[in-house]
């Protein structure tokens, strides 16, 4: 089963019910729907897409927080949808999560020092207390704070310090495999770029997979050697992060680059750009065939079935319109 | 490091005679990017900083703090005791040997106030106790676990909370018998209600947070998130609540007691004295006068200690 | 001081009184707005970008304080002090507010009002500042919500803002804003909450009306790619003070400042090639404590002796281009202009 990828992904859909009460008629939101791909060991795999398109969703799924409906999700050839016990804690030691709001990722009640602790008396690592501690100011070292800063609460720093503290309580299990869930979103710029070149510098040193979350895709191109688009719950477009970004073949992911505001004033204010008419469909009641067929320019009849995600040159793609021109 | 004592010069001279030596880079050690904000102040400070601003709830901690070393301290000195009869003595008014007078079997007034204290306050402190550990590990599992576990488990929270007290009471002193324990039992068996609810609310939200998460990710034991993550951090409703039903034991005691129900004569509590003050309220309203005001001056400074606690525990306020 | 302006801000202070002590969140700031000009104040959390334009407006909150600075609106002096006592400051303002003046926030759920239809919503800045009839108003508000882009606009005028996504929520603000035709429009990170794709429309939807009717816009944010696809003139802020001030191509293409450098080198350009993201070091400062100098000290790369302990001179660089850095001096003296 196992292809030699450190990260396979097949199939997997993500089910939400979210009924109001007893007695309402059922309300099923398909959050992830078919999602596959693969990431390999040390390599970032860049997740995009707005809110609602299930990205978030897929990450938690893959670290349990979430239940899949159907799919597997293979580590190390290794499927961790139902895993127990000892398997369980050795799974949890392999891959941790990087949260989105640096302001509710950390216990407020518990010191620095508490917090990343936590995780080596967890897994039982480093026995005595001195060596831990040794292990929490290296850690502290490690993303640019200083170990006078242990006995601190989290109320007490800004918010690209708790994302950096956040960080480091991943890295105190020593995982191979960290799930970035939108880690710069919450950041003012000048934050997002040192945050960025953080998990860049971890990476190399410890050859750690990323899976990089995030709505921004200029910065996900920064970090990714591969990216994939979502749009409710699909994967429309997988590609290496230059082509996807420089040579985008998906009608969606074409608008999502035109969108982003350039900050160049020349480029920027005479750009032309494919702007997506009206909203994103609700999930609960998403558009039957392609999801982008209410709002993309190319939808006609055949736009009615689910296009298929298929190879085209380096890409995948999932679009009945693929102008074969475009393909570099 | 840049001299500060010298630069009041460089301050108010115009720009262009500033000397050329400031014009030299700082090197990396003189800055300081990583510097935390704001001064390290514990929870525990925190609470009390805001706590005493509110003057009553001060003033309330401080009455209470006098009541309670009074209780425990007053029968030990005191040359009367609670069932100390002296005939000679009856009904008198206050005086320097009585100095709330005596009741109608020449005991000392005083004494049983304060012996009754003792009573009332251990009835209302454990109460307090055992709903505190009752409502936050019932609320907690159940807000934590959620689904259909926790549907069940607050219906028969519903159903408990449902049966009224009296009924209860009766009940439990069938059993039981009347004494202290019985008057705990009872007060106990639905008022634990109350904060199981609140801490299983909080708790259902709390564990969607983050750092809830974070934990669950990180391989942490279902004990260990719920006490060190979750339940530590609705600490502040706990408290607050908790106070809030010291109160609220005493006054049912006290009501238990008065209607007839609870500890035995010749022991005093608030509630005992007033009910023997009753029958000869006409002739010595004193009497009445004393466990009374005891019962509402407790019951008014326990609110006030509460709500200033509400007050400086609220997450808003800060 | 140029008497065509319709905005023009001087010395403006504003400190907020907390437990911890007095934070200055407003520092010295100065600025004018030229009628139909398209200004973007640019600058982090913090930095006292949207403090300042609440001052204006006479909306801070109970504890922020004024403690200087005069404001200029259309000829009027608007600041605290020309006014005798709160009440008329207030009454003044909330004729203002609303119909000269009209503003734009960030979620758009803290402006509109629940329990009410959209219609009667568009409908109130009418009947509050002209002599229009319901009739004529409702006119109006259907016309706006044409303008504003939203679809079959007689059949949604009576919904309710539940009923609308956050980017229609949004268009039905910026109707509401653009209701009195204002002289002046401030938009408070108006695209912040919204996805890009609905980003890039609203922000059209603002050129577009603004180029349209003449109005100023004032456009609060911390994304400089919005200012530059946006923005006649920029102001960027940090640490509550002004560093620098110049047209769009002034500081995108020649940026004086080294944290408006700093800033332009740790965003990502799509355009441009490949290159590494260069951060800013450190956090920003803290406002209870500010430095004596220029705030941007302890994360600045040429910081000198100097920067710790005064606030640098504004150097004017063209008649546009504004910059507060010490480094302009330092560069002068180089050039030998002094011993």
């Amino acid at each position: 089963m196992s292809s030699g990828h450190y990260v396979e992904i097949s199939h997997l859909d993500v089910i939400y019910d979210v009924t109001k009460g007893i007695f309402s008629p059922k309300q099923l939101v398909h959050a992830v729907n078919d999602v596959s791909f693969t990431i390999d060991s040390g390599e970032t795999f860049g997740l995009v897409g707005e809110s609602g398109c299930g990205k978030s969703s897929l990450g938690r799924a893959i670290v349990g927080i979430n239940k899949p409906k159907s799919g597997d999700i293979l580590i190390n050839g290794q499927d961790v949808t139902h895993l127990h016990g000892q398997s369980l804690h050795a799974f949890r030691q392999e891959v941790q999560m990087i949260f989105q709001d640096p302001y509710a990722s950390l216990n407020p009640r518990m010191t620095i020092g508490e917090i990343l602790t936590e995780p080596m008396v967890i897994h039982n690592l480093y026995r005595s207390a001195g060596e831990r501690e040794d292990r929490v100011t290296e850690l502290l070292r490690t993303v640019g704070l200083k170990p006078d800063h242990v006995r601190r609460y989290p109320h007490e720093f800004s918010g690209g310090q708790r994302q950096r503290i956040s960080i480091a309580r991943t890295l105190a299990v020593n995982p191979r495999f960290i799930i970035c869930d939108e880690p710069i979103s919450a950041l003012d710029v000048s934050i997002q770029a040192q945050i960025i070149n953080l998990l860049k510098a971890i990476q190399k040193e410890r050859n750690i997979a990323y899976l990089f979350i995030a709505h921004d895709i200029g910065m996900v191109k920064h970090i990714s050697n591969r990216i994939g688009v979502m749009y409710l719950g699909h994967l429309v477009e997988v590609g290496n992060s230059n082509d996807v970004y420089f040579h985008p073949l998906h009608p969606y992911t074409k608008a999502l680059l035109s969108a982003i505001p350039i900050s160049d004033p020349d480029i920027g204010k005479s750009r032309k750009r494919i702007i997506l008419e009206g909203e994103i469909p609700s999930p609960l009641n998403p558009p039957a065939g392609c999801p982008l067929s209410t709002r993309c320019p190319l939808a006609d009849s055949t736009c009615r079935e689910m296009p298929k995600l298929q190879k085209f040159g380096s890409h995948q793609v999932a679009c009945h319109h693929i102008n074969p021109s475009d393909i570099a | 490091m840049v001299d500060l004592n010298n630069c009041e010069a460089v301050l108010r001279v115009p720009v262009t005679e500033i000397p050329d030596e400031w014009f030299e880079r700082l090197s990396d050690d003189e800055k300081d990017s990583e510097f935390v904000a704001m001064q390290s102040k514990t929870y525990f400070e925190d609470t009390w900083a805001q706590f005493k601003k509110n003057r009553l709830a001060l003033v309330s901690l401080v009455f209470l703090f006098i009541l309670i070393l009074a209780a425990v301290f007053v029968p030990m000195f005191s040359p009367y005791t609670y069932d100390g009869q002296n005939l000679m003595q009856r009904n008198a008014a206050s005086s320097w040997q009585h100095p709330f007078g005596t009741d109608k079997f020449g005991r000392d007034i005083f004494v049983r106030v304060m012996y009754g204290a003792r009573i009332s306050l251990s009835v209302g402190f454990a109460a307090a106790l055992l709903n505190l550990i009752i409502g936050v590990v019932y609320g907690g599992i159940c807000g934590y676990i959620g689904g259909r576990f926790d549907l069940i488990l607050m219906r028969v929270v519903d159903i408990l909370y449902s049966v009224p007290t009296l009924l209860y009471v009766i009940l439990i002193m069938l059993i039981f018998g009347s004494n202290i324990f019985s008057v705990l039992l009872a007060i106990c068996v639905s008022s634990w209600v109350g904060m199981a609810r609140q801490v299983r609310a909080q708790v259902l939200s709390l564990k969607e947070q983050e750092f809830a998460q974070a934990a669950f990710v990180l391989g942490a034991s279902r004990p260990r998130i719920l006490f060190k993550h979750l339940i530590i951090n609705c600490m502040g409703p706990i408290i607050v609540n908790t106070t809030l039903m010291v109160p609220d034991a005493i006054f049912t005691e006290a009501f238990l007691a008065f209607v007839g129900i609870g500890i035995s004569i010749p022991m005093a509590s608030w509630g005992t004295m007033a009910n023997d003050a009753r029958a000869i309220i006409m002739l010595y309203p004193m009497q009445m006068v004393w466990p009374v005001l005891a019962i509402s001056l407790t019951m008014l400074s326990l609110h006030f200690i509460g709500d200033g606690l509400s007050d400086a525990l609220d997450p808003r306020k800060r | 001081m140029d008497t065509n302006n319709l905005l023009e801000v001087e010395n403006l202070c504003v400190d907020f009184e907390t437990d911890q002590g007095l934070v200055h969140a407003v520092r010295d700031v100065s600025f004018s707005l030229k009628p139909g000009e398209i200004l973007g104040i640019v600058g982090e959390s913090g930095s006292g970008k949207s403090v300042s334009m609440y001052a204006i407006m006479g909306l801070l909150a109970s504890n922020g304080i004024i403690r200087n600075g005069k404001i200029t609106f259309d000829g009027e002096d608007i600041s605290r002090n020309a006014f005798p006592n709160e009440k008329a400051y207030l009454h003044s303002m909330n004729k203002i507010r609303g119909n000269k003046m009209a503003m734009i926030f960030q979620d758009p759920m803290t402006f509109l009002n629940p329990l009410q239809t959209i219609e009667r919503q568009i409908m109130e800045p009418l009947l509050n500042h002209t002599s229009m009839t319901k009739a004529q108003a409702r006119e109006r508000a259907l016309e706006l919500m044409v303008q504003v882009g939203i679809p079959s606009p007689e059949k949604r005028i009576r919904q309710y803002p539940h009923q609308f996504s956050g980017g229609m929520r949004q268009r039905i603000i910026i109707a509401i804003a653009l209701a009195n035709n204002p002289k002046l429009l401030i938009a408070d990170e108006p695209t912040t909450a919204l996805d890009v794709t609905i980003q890039a429309q609203i922000l059209e939807l603002i050129r577009d009306l603004t180029r349209k009717s003449g109005t100023s816009t004032i456009m609060i944010t911390h994304d400089l790619g919005v200012v530059a696809c946006l923005c006649d003139r920029i102001l960027i802020m940090y640490g509550g003070k002004l560093m620098e001030t110049g047209t769009d191509r002034e500081i995108f293409y020649s940026p004086n400042h080294p944290y408006t450098r700093g800033l332009l080198s740790c965003i990502n350009n799509p355009e441009a090639e490949e290159r590494e993201l260069v951060p800013i070091p450190g956090s920003p400062p803290d406002l209870l404590k500010p430095p004596m100098g220029c705030p941007f000290v302890d994360r600045c790369e040429q910081a000198m002796k100097i920067c710790k302990i005064r606030m640098p001179e504004t150097s004017v660089l063209s008649g546009t281009h504004q910059s507060s850095c010490w480094l302009n001096e330092a560069l002068r003296r180089q050039k030998g202009g002094r011993a």
